[in-house]
């Protein structure tokens, strides 16, 4: 049992996450050396479009963990973490959409092409402000943060959990896709955010930004996992596990359950808006299809296939599908949704624990050793239905 | 013996009938051709008409209009299209047919029979000005107004609805008066009245008051601000009450709207109300079941063309069948291995989903497919002015309620579903009577399924046939049956009412997409307040 | 919200610097109150009417048919089920009424559920750990560390439930009896006032029976504990008072041998539709 006093530090008494920093940073070192030192020519490059895909992946692989985080360790089965991701991306995205100034093909040196294009004659107020990269940073965490508190706050009191709550969720993205893509909202409408020139002043089409942002986002991932994990192994970790599988049992120990629920929540919503928002400036746009169910749907198989409440079993599978969507879609595309659709029977039906269940199990075999390496072992709540609220 | 003489005889009467017939027509046509040959005066009318000046022409409209010639009507409306044209070498009077290109085709104007191409050079158009244009709109609605048959009558008389200039008056009174048909006989009053009030008659404005039509109520408008106080006093009092009407008719419709998508929501949810609500099973494939419904109604017309109508009725049992092999085939082949997961079987069905989707894409086509509208469905049921039913939504309304009857009645009358619902509550002690569970899964899951095929069915009559057809359906289901409350069919049907009716009532001042995120939004709220929607199970069992 | 909250709950000390006894006011009367109390459900009455007194350090047995209510009655205890009327008091200060499960359980009420439900993915310790008494707000939560202290007391209680050996092990992989036992450490590590503890000896050995009736009744006087049980042998065994419960109130209270001779016990156990324990 990991006890060093402060509870941010604990996961460094692990020896699976220091595997975990050790494999990422390597990779992460790798990539980067044989894209800086490596002549192209050399069949071991990587290209700077290879890295921006990869930085891609990575934050697909820290929103995995943000949904690891609610369902495999919460139980609950988000099915909305795509808004928070947009979110975080849409602020992003006005602060880059702010930076091009005068250099839109309106040359407005305040509004931002749409706007121009919409007639609009002033900045809407909640663009103010963002033209500060700080001020567009808090609200990266912010924006996510707030929805999800909110929505935390109503569904949780009312105890509302879950396959209900993966509906409300998936119907809380789908109103917001709706929302996102009218005109009159100010954001881009249907086109989104898009065009960027500069992040913090450097030129996003440069290699070396691209390179920047491929580091930051592994490390993002980085922190993000650590914390996740700090709160995992904490005792308010364990007292989430105990919601998740029995929730009324923890509520009869002393605990008031949907405070735990909530704060969760929130972290997790806030992390997917950290990769939303490194997400944007490497793909180059932000709009409304972020928001789209299928993605949020999309984003739990990636966490199912890697293997539910184990973190690093989140980021695998977020890297293994995307590799595989990558590969498809550039061979084959009409037959991604197949093996989409084909991917969640069988990792529902036959690989419950995901592939990190295999690795636990082929380890098990190996070693006798049982007692404390055992995955948590989510076992479903039976009880799916919404209890009467407390009057 | 008997039948043989009786056909002869009949064959025999035919053949009278049909020699008389033609005989007649002959003969008709014969009379026809003397009467023009000796007596027309269609030359001279015309001519009148082409040589008079602007302000003879009304006496040369008037005499045409009179003349009771069969041509009349073509050649005015020649007129006012400005297609009636002289040769100029000739002096013959033509109706143009077309009048594009160098060459225009061109049709005596006493035969009417086509008569080649003449240059645009050589023709010289009968000129027409806008205020003849307006007479000749009046005098042609009169000539209809003679005609037998009363729809087209009716139809002459809407059309004069704020066109009556004021010299007609006195003649469509006349007219008004004489006509056998009440309805065409209130138009024409109401026409009068528009005219009369036009001209400043307070006594006419009574007969406007409560008017649906806006050329009656333009007229009331503008009387109202008129300088005649006693006018604009009158005209107003009836204006409010055009308007008191009119909104009631507008409530009206919009409820219509608001049941008529209600039935929609309620077709697309009620299968999902047994899947989930009885049998606690989130098929996220459900709205792909509906999708294939429509998909088969598409097919049964192409095998059977050119009969849309039977193909549709055809469908019916064919879209239940197969959504409900297919439903059985995902309760067989994913379903039955989640029990108690239910998060899990949200997942896969959602897989199956996707796989649906992308095989209808790939085996038919990504683009949408026409499904026609049988006649009998299309058109619409007129009430009034203001309001009118369209068909093929008062077709899906009546379906929604009977497909909603005949399963209430599965479930509270038959065996099957005496069986579900013991399954339902206690699955245990359900088996250790007889009760073979699992058939009694894969029974609901067909019928579940199978609903939402006919779902489909009516679908393909009001929205496009897509590869993401069910998809658009399937989050609004869950919020109906979540709405509803789950497990209870009642709550389903007024949930889906009623959260088509919200739409439809916040659609006009949100806007379509606000509306709905509007509903999308209150449903996530309600749902937070009373978690188990409008009609809660009570009771210990529920509590899981 | 909940957050800032937590925020403000940081000045809370831990719990051993609390008064071990919960701020229940027993100087007046009993420490349990129910009084006229009744709940429906659809029309069936599942309370009805129920008046029922425990006294300060008392261990009651509580009885009754299938469907009597004993269930619904730990349900309203402890905050699960409002009743449609009534009251309910624990100690002379607290209207369990006015308060969720969450604030019912922090005063000082243990519930052991008639299913045992221990939480099966978390070992047997971490089992014990979750329910030690302690500040249970969110922030100290997340920064708590095991002290010896608290170590101390899982030991101790991991020794009275007899499961020291198997403190690693998941509680997922115990037997029926052994959760049984888990959960009763579970209550103990909470030092409840009050212990509802619903049906402890189903499936168990006739020996884990005696233990179990041992640590009841060497809990009573301590704490007080309401024991609500099917099995009449292990009734006898423990019962210092007996109440028997018939369709949602009570039909006879007093000593087991009062009750077992009260006629209308017996037609409500050997006459009526029931099952006979």
């Amino acid at each position: 049992m990991p006890s060093s006093r402060l509870w941010l530090a604990r996961p460094f008494g692990e020896r699976s996450t220091l595997i975990f920093l050790a494999v990422l940073g390597a990779t992460m070192a790798l990539v980067v050396a044989a894209n800086l030192l490596l002549a192209p020519e050399h069949p071991l490059h990587v290209s700077t479009y290879t890295v921006t895909l990869l930085g891609k992946y990575l934050c697909y692989a820290l929103l995995a963990v943000a949904v690891d985080l609610v369902w495999g360790y919460l139980g609950i089965l988000s099915l909305g973490h795509g808004a928070f991701f947009a979110l975080g991306g849409y602020a992003m995205g006005m602060y880059l959409m702010r930076q091009i100034g005068d250099r839109g093909v309106y040359g407005d040196p305040l509004l931002p092409d749409f706007m121009v294009f919409l007639d609009w004659d002033s900045l809407p107020w909640y663009w103010l402000g963002f033209d500060m990269a700080g001020f567009a940073f808090v609200m990266v965490l912010l924006a996510p943060g707030l929805l999800a508190l909110v929505f935390g706050f109503l569904a949780f009191r009312s105890r509302v959990t879950g396959v209900y709550l993966s509906i409300i969720t998936q119907a809380l993205t789908f109103a917001l896709m709706l929302a996102f893509f009218r005109n009159e909202m100010g954001f881009g409408g249907n086109n989104g955010l898009t065009d960027f020139k500069e992040l913090l002043g450097f030129d996003l089409s440069a290699d070396a930004t691209r390179l920047g942002l491929f580091i930051a986002s592994g490390v993002a991932l980085a922190l993000g996992f650590l914390l996740c994990r700090a709160i995992v192994v904490s005792k308010l970790g364990r007292v989430c596990v105990a919601v998740r599988d029995a929730e009324s049992r923890t509520r009869f120990l002393g605990y008031r359950v949907e405070r735990y629920q909530q704060f969760v929540f929130v972290v997790s919503a806030m992390l997917a808006g950290v990769a939303g928002a490194l997400y944007v400036p490497q793909v180059g746009i932000i709009n409304p299809s972020e928001f789209s169910p299928l993605f949020s749907i999309e984003v739990v198989v990636w966490v199912a296939l890697g293997g539910r409440a184990t973190l690093y079993g989140a980021v695998i599978g977020a890297l293994a599908v995307n590799y595989a969507k990558s590969v498809f879609t550039g061979v084959m595309p009409e037959a991604w949704l197949f093996a989409l659709g084909a991917l969640f029977v069988l990792v529902t039906v036959l690989l419950p624990q995901g592939i990190a269940g295999l690795l636990s199990r082929s380890r098990q075999q190996g070693s006798d050793d049982d007692s404390d390496t055992q995955p948590d072992t989510p076992t479903d709540t039976l009880d799916a239905t919404p209890r009467e609220a407390t009057p | 013996m008997n039948s043989i003489a009786g056909r002869h005889w009949l064959s025999a009467l035919v053949l009278l009938c049909l020699v008389a017939l033609g005989l007649g027509q002959a003969w008709a046509q014969d009379a026809g051709a003397s009467e023009a040959a000796s007596s027309d005066q269609g030359p001279a009318l015309l001519s009148a008409l082409a040589e008079s000046s602007f302000r003879d022409k009304e006496a040369a409209i008037d005499a045409i209009a009179e003349s009771g010639d069969e041509r009349a009507r073509r050649w005015l409306e020649s007129f006012a299209e400005g297609k009636l044209a002289r040769v100029k070498d000739s002096g013959a009077i033509v109706v143009v047919l077309e009048n594009r290109g160098r060459n225009w085709p061109v049709a005596d104007a006493l035969t009417l029979e086509p008569a080649g191409e003449i240059s645009r050079r050589e023709l010289d158009r009968v000129s027409i000005n806008n205020s003849l244009r307006g007479y000749l709109d009046s005098t042609l609605a009169l000539i209809d107004l003679r005609v037998d048959d009363p729809a087209q009558r009716l139809a002459a008389a809407r059309d004069l609805l704020g066109e009556v200039e004021a010299e007609a008056v006195d003649s469509l009174s006349e007219l008004a008066a004489a006509e056998s048909d009440p309805e065409v006989a209130a138009t024409l009053e109401q026409a009068i009245a528009i005219a009369r009030v036009e001209q400043g008659d307070v006594a006419a404005v009574e007969a406007l008051s409560g008017s649906l039509n806006g050329q009656a109520r333009a007229a009331l408008m503008q009387a109202s601000r008129s300088d005649d106080v006693a006018l604009a006093e009158a005209a107003q009092a009836a204006l409010a009450e055009s308007e008191q009407a009119l909104k009631l008719n507008r409530a009206a419709e919009t409820l219509y709207f608001g049941l008529s998508l209600g039935s929609v929501l309620v077709l697309a949810a009620i299968g999902l109300a047994i899947t989930f609500g009885v049998m606690g099973v989130i098929n996220m494939a459900h709205g792909e079941l509906i999708m294939l419904g429509a998909y088969t109604t598409w097919a049964m017309q192409q095998l059977l063309p050119g009969q849309p109508g039977l193909a549709l009725l055809l469908a019916i049992p064919a879209g239940f069948l197969v959504a409900a092999l297919v439903g059985v085939a995902i309760e067989r082949g994913v379903i039955q291995f989640l029990k108690g997961r239910p998060l899990e079987t949200l997942l896969a069905t959602f897989g199956v989903s996707l796989i649906l989707q992308q095989l209808v894409r790939t085996l038919i086509s990504p683009l949408n497919r026409t499904v026609v509208t049988p006649e009998w469905m299309s058109g619409s049921l007129v009430i009034n002015e203001a309001l009118s039913l369209t068909l093929n939504r008062l077709y899906v309304l009546g379906f929604a309620i009977l497909v909603f009857a005949a399963l209430m009645l599965v479930m509270r009358r038959t065996r099957l579903g005496l069986e579900v619902r013991a399954v339902t509550q206690n699955r245990a002690m359900a088996r250790s009577m007889g009760i073979r569970a699992t058939r009694v899964d894969i029974l609901t899951f067909a019928l579940g399924s199978g609903v939402a095929g006919l779902a489909g069915v009516a679908l393909s009559q009001l929205t496009n046939v897509g590869p993401n057809l069910g998809q658009n359906y399937i989050i609004d289901s869950f919020m109906v049956v979540v709405f509803g409350g789950v497990g209870n069919l009642w709550g389903t049907l007024v949930a889906g009412l009623s959260l088509g009716v919200i739409n439809q009532v916040l659609e006009p001042w949100a806007g379509a997409v606000l509306a709905k995120i509007l509903v999308l939004v209150f449903i996530i709220l309600f749902i937070q307040k009373r978690p188990r929607g409008l009609f809660p199970q009570k009771g210990r069992a529920a509590e899981g | 919200m909940s957050f800032l909250q937590s925020l403000a709950d940081r000045d809370r000390v831990f719990d051993f610097l609390v008064p071990e006894q919960s701020p229940v006011d027993v100087r007046h009367g009993p420490i349990l109150y129910l009084e006229d109390v009744s709940v429906s459900f659809d029309g069936f009455k599942a309370i009805n009417d129920l008046n029922l007194t425990i006294d300060d350090g008392e261990l009651r047995c509580i009885i009754g048919p299938n469907g009597a209510g004993k269930t619904t009655m730990m349900d309203i205890i402890t905050g699960k089920t409002r009743p449609d009327q009534g009251s309910v008091w624990f100690g002379s200060r607290h209207n369990l009424l006015t308060k969720n499960e969450p604030e019912i359980a922090r005063l000082g009420i243990g519930r052991k559920f008639q299913k045992p439900t221990v939480f099966e993915a978390l070992t047997v310790f971490e089992n014990l750990e979750l329910a030690m008494a302690m500040d249970k707000s969110l922030w100290p939560t997340l920064k708590a560390r095991m002290t010896g202290e608290v170590l101390a007391r899982i030991e101790e209680v991991l020794e009275t439930v007899g499961l020291a050996s198997l403190s690693r092990r998941q509680a997922g992989i115990l037997s029926h009896g052994q959760k049984q036992w888990l959960e009763i450490g579970m209550l103990l590590m909470q030092r409840p006032r009050l212990l509802l503890v619903d049906e402890p000896v189903a499936g168990m050995t006739e020996q884990e029976m005696e233990r179990t009736a041992e640590l009841l009744l060497s809990l009573a006087g301590k704490h007080s504990v309401v024991v609500v049980e099917h099995d009449m042998g292990f009734v006898r065994s423990i019962a210092r008072t007996v109440t028997v419960l018939h369709q949602g109130s009570v039909l006879a209270e007093g000593s087991m041998d009062k009750v077992a001779s009260d006629p209308r016990v017996i037609e409500v156990y050997l006459g009526g539709d029931e099952e006979a324990a």
